[in-house]
């Protein structure tokens, strides 16, 4: 029986058939059993009813891509799984459970040379009273993989607790049946026994620890417009905000969203804002104003494949574009982008930061990939970013709202502040803030604005730079555990390959990014996107050596550690 | 619409002498920002005119307070001298002002004005009880028609204007 | 004996900034401003309590003229804007002005959830029934016939009416001034200001550069022949009925204020990792 570091499974099914209930359970069982996971799931395009199926990677280590291809595929029923053909990659080392009464297992199964077993699940759910198949499906993946049972009922208690005791009985009793017909399966692997250590640890999403991250940077209100995939962002903050003394408006549009989170940070309130590509597009104007008029705000991009309406479901990197060049006008301001979900947490803490200290919108490019994923991770640490603005207080004389100063911060006056009236404008302004045309203030204040954020220092979290040698992978945002993994099993292979991550995408660091890649002669840039985007900022803002090679392809499918693995290998 | 109602109440011979006061120091303002906005339009002949009319209006107000002698006229007419419902008799109408007005227009408010105070110390001759309120109203009331016969004099010297006096060559210009 | 007001502690010179409008002279607006100054004189609020918010317009130049803290934003978006920071600063009197265009066409959508969440704040609307800044196109509240470069010949689309929108949105309390009359205005700006909840003025404020014919308004303005009405189904005949120049208080519900409870309590930020932990 090998054991192994990391073990994956798929488990597909439609019409409520609770594929991603099971996956999240699954989840949970082991990672309350001490392993590490990571779930995501991919979805037909009905609200209800429609094909779905789990995605579930469990490992002793933190894991934050998928495999490239899974170890078990477990089939509740086959209606419209084609669809998921190319995401869900199984070959000749693959178990595949199938119910002969679930329709017939798409080309996906049938040709990849996998071994599939057939069981009842459907009919063995019927025997139960409420019994559900995908309970079934639980107990079978349970088994095999080497749970107990307890380790696999605790979730589902939980999950149904105000669905009472008849509930809970049929799934426990679905679960010992999967138990019991799996023992007689040989699955070959096992997973590797956890890391004994005690650390703590989280299992969530992506969004959700964008939204912490948040609230422990001191944002405390929040506009909301729904949009796909950030709306759990906004969802995790309404009442988490209210328990914190903030409050959560929902806005009537994008438009009013970014106004208003300008109109509380005027008043003195941290504020942010989440959406999506298009929600971004529509507030581009007010992050202009924002910039000129220089108050704090964070806006949270969780990018889903595009353009226009795009692909809301799934996950892409092409918004780096609008969110780097989408102001009108020279209006440099913050862009941060985290690269797995616990650094959804910490980016989103920084920016708060950030933007506060500089007096700059920030906006963070997470991705529907990390957003909507679970995963466990080692609780981060606590980091001291927390939103510190230079406010004007005790003020004598004319006050200066945008008086130029040597780091090109200028203290703001909250309303409320006798003596620090003034008017804040996206008109281009004198020191005093009092509109102008003039060339000598708009030189100056177009100065002050680059200035301060060209001139602070952002320390090391400006990006992850690993390992060694004279050849660099380049990439960002959720890529980067895919890179990670590639450049590791490079590692292995005797090929030492370093990995650059910026973190900090907008003020760019051309003196540090020179110290990343002193003696890397070849780079290969890894992007999710189909017009190169990444690539062309780097070369826009970057000094790169002669060879370089870019691995870049859109959504919906996420680029995979092996293409990454193979893509270094090959350019030898 | 009655212009009567809201006016402040005159019960006594300092009421009449804080509310006269307040007419000439609402009358100062007013020519200031109207020699503001001519400033701010480059306007400078009615920037002087209006400003000499502010002037004017100064110098009056301080012959009120001379009148009043030792009471505090100003400090009164803070607290009673409020023209609820209508503006300050003397206050010129500011929706007639015009970027390229000229004197005879600036000259023709200013008239208006000074015929609004005269009616309104002639209405307070009319329905005052106190003698001292009537005697002194009526006081005001020959200072105002001397104002109204110094505008008469005044617009002598400026010509009618030209139909085109408020042509401008130059297109308007879109700010925002 | 003279009644003494010991009210006016305050001077509305002293809510007056040292920027000199760029308004045309003639432009409503001016008295519109001395409204403003008159009404927080009257009401002593200290200047920095009072944030006056705009969007893009000749009557949104207003808050730099005054010596409040003033937001002048984008076009059509300070509704929004006001509504974050008065949620968050509920210490603060917020007064938002407004144009015609900025407040009914660009502006349309966030007026009617403006008046639907009804925060408590004053939005002041200066309408000319033309867009000003941007030389003389027509605005939601022009008329159909008039003429311009944009719509030579008239728009011949039915104009916008405010005040009916306002009291089907929610609004709390509901005026028509006129600029020339700004004492009365400065009185209603105040009731509006004390009234809780939204309260939305739609001031009549002749446009001198691009309407020369609205010089007449002053002639067509009339108080309006019966007193607020606190029932809407009475309000919305008035209004849906009158000939537009009824001025005064029209309207004056009892909704309660939209204010969530800020800074009323706060767990310590370890009880909101509970959710994650394993």
């Amino acid at each position: 029986m090998a054991k192994l570091p990391s073990i994956s499974i798929a488990i597909v099914g439609s019409g409520g058939a609770g594929a991603l209930t099971t996956g999240n359970s699954l989840l949970e069982a082991a990672c309350a059993a001490g392993w590490h996971g990571l779930f995501t799931r991919t979805l037909g395009p009905q609200i209800r009813g429609g094909e779905a199926a789990a995605l579930v990677r469990l490992a002793v280590h933190p894991v934050e891509c998928l495999p490239d291809r899974f170890d078990l595929l477990i089939g509740i029923d086959w209606l419209n799984a084609h669809r998921f053909g190319s995401e869900i990659k199984v070959g000749p080392g693959t178990l595949v459970i199938s119910d002969p009464q679930g329709g017939d297992p798409p080309p996906m199964v049938t040709q990849s040379g996998a071994r599939v077993v057939e069981i009842p699940m459907k009919e063995m759910a019927k025997a139960i009273r409420d019994g559900r198949p995908n309970m079934i499906a639980l107990g079978i993946a349970g088994r095999l993989l080497g749970l107990s049972i307890e380790q696999v009922v605790t979730p589902i208690e939980k999950r149904l607790a105000d669905k009472g005791p008849a509930a809970i009985e049929a799934s426990q009793s679905g679960i010992k049946a999967g138990f019991g017909v799996a023992a007689g399966i040989d699955f070959g692997m096992q997973l590797a026994p956890p890391n004994a250590r005690a650390t703590r640890r989280w299992l969530l999403s992506g969004n959700e620890a964008a939204a912490l991250g948040a609230i422990r940077g001191g944002v405390r209100f929040a506009a909301a417009y729904p949009i796909t995939p950030a709306t759990e962002v906004l969802e995790w903050l309404a009442p988490s905000l209210a328990k914190v003394g903030g409050v959560l408006l929902q806005a009537e549009d994008e438009l009013a969203a970014i106004n208003m989170i300008i109109g509380s940070s005027f008043g003195g309130t941290p504020a942010l804002t989440a959406t999506s590509g298009p929600g971004l597009s529509l507030m581009i104007e007010a992050l202009g104003l924002a910039t000129s008029a220089e108050i704090p705000i964070v806006v949270v991009d969780v990018m889903r494949g595009g353009p226009s309406t795009g692909i809301p479901t799934k996950s892409e990197q092409a918004d780096l574009n609008i969110a780097v060049y989408g102001l009108h006008g020279d209006a440099p301001h913050l862009v941060l982008a985290p690269q797995s979900i616990g650094d959804c947490m910490f980016t989103t803490q920084w920016a708060t930061y950030l933007a506060e200290t500089l007096q700059s919108p920030a906006i963070v490019l997470s991705d529907q990939f990390m957003g909507q994923a679970r995963a466990a991770i080692d609780r981060p640490a606590d980091v001291a970013f927390i939103g510190a603005r230079s406010v004007a207080t005790d003020i004598v004389g004319a006050y200066e709202r945008y008086a130029l100063a040597a780091n090109g911060i200028s203290p703001m006056a909250i309303p409320g502040t006798r003596g620090g009236q003034y008017t804040a404008d996206g008109l281009t302004h004198s020191e005093r803030g009092i509109p102008t045309s003039g060339a000598a203030d708009h030189r100056a204040q177009l100065d002050k604005r680059r200035d301060k954020l060209e001139h602070f220092n952002f320390g090391d979290h400006w990006a992850t730079v690993e390992g060694a040698g004279d050849v660099a992978v380049l990439t960002w945002g959720s890529v980067t555990s895919a890179a990670r993994e590639a450049t590791g099993r490079a590692a292995a292979d005797g090929i030492n390959v370093r990995l650059i991550a910026p973190r900090l995408l907008l003020p760019a660091q051309p003196e540090r990014m020179q110290t990343a890649l002193d003696g890397v002669k070849r780079i290969l840039i890894v992007e999710q996107t189909h017009g190169g985007q990444f690539h062309r900022y780097l070369r826009a803002h970057y000094d790169l050596p002669t060879q370089v090679r870019v691995l870049n392809r859109p959504g919906p499918l996420p680029i995979m550690a092996g293409e990454i693995y193979r893509a270094i290998t090959e350019w030898r | 619409m009655s212009k009567a109602a809201g006016s402040p109440k005159v019960a006594d011979l300092n009421d009449l002498l804080a509310v006269a006061y307040q007419i000439e120091i609402d009358a100062v303002e007013r020519y200031n920002l109207l020699a503001d906005q001519m400033e701010t339009h480059n306007n400078p002949e009615l920037v002087k005119v209006f400003r000499d009319l502010a002037r004017a209006e100064n110098i009056h107000g301080e012959e009120i307070r001379r009148l009043a002698g030792d009471f505090d006229v100003a400090a009164h007419a803070r607290q009673i001298a409020k023209f609820e419902r209508s503006e300050s008799p003397e206050q010129a109408d500011l929706g007639s002002a015009h970027y390229l007005m000229t004197p005879w227009h600036a000259l023709q408010l200013s008239l208006a004005g000074e015929e609004r105070a005269l009616a309104y110390f002639t209405s307070i001759v009319e329905t005052a009880k106190d003698p001292k309120v009537k005697n002194m109203a009526a006081e005001l009331v020959e200072e105002e028609a001397e104002h109204v016969n110094l505008v008469h004099r005044l617009l002598r010297r400026y010509p009618q204007p030209s139909e085109s006096w408020a042509e401008d060559l130059d297109p308007p210009v879109s700010q925002e | 004996m003279s009644t003494v007001d010991t009210r006016l502690a305050r001077k509305p010179a002293e809510y007056k900034s040292d920027t000199k409008p760029i308004w045309c002279p003639g432009c409503g607006d001016y008295h519109v401003l001395m409204s403003f100054t008159r009404a927080f004189a009257q009401l002593g609020l200290p200047p920095e309590q009072i944030v006056v918010v705009s969007g893009i317009g000749c009557s949104s130049r207003i808050p730099a003229y005054t010596n409040c803290y003033g937001f002048h934003g984008v076009h059509g978006r300070s509704l929004a804007l006001a509504a974050g920071l008065k949620v968050t600063r509920p210490d603060l009197t917020v007064v938002v002005a407004s144009g015609d265009g900025d407040g009914y066409s660009i502006g349309g959508n966030h007026f009617l959830h403006a008046c639907r969440r009804n925060i408590d704040m004053t939005y002041v609307v200066m309408d000319n029934r033309i867009y000003g800044m941007t030389k003389g196109q027509p605005s939601p509240t022009t008329e159909p016939e008039f003429d311009t470069a944009l719509s030579p010949g008239g728009t011949r689309v039915r104009p916008f009416h405010p005040l009916v929108v306002a009291l089907a949105s929610g609004a709390n309390f509901i005026a028509r001034c006129f600029s020339g009359e700004p004492n009365e205005t400065a009185a209603v700006l105040v009731e509006a200001i004390k009234h809780p909840g939204f309260s939305f003025i739609e001031i009549l404020s002749p446009c001198v550069t691009f309407r020369p014919d609205e010089k007449s308004w002053k002639d067509l303005v009339h108080p309006a022949p019966v007193t607020a009405t606190t029932d809407p189904g009475k309000a919305a005949r008035r209004i849906m009925t009158d000939d537009g120049f009824n001025l005064g208080i029209l309207y004056r519900g009892n909704r309660e204020p939209f204010q969530p409870a800020i800074g009323a309590t706060s767990v310590d930020l370890s009880e909101l990792e509970k959710d994650f932990e394993l």
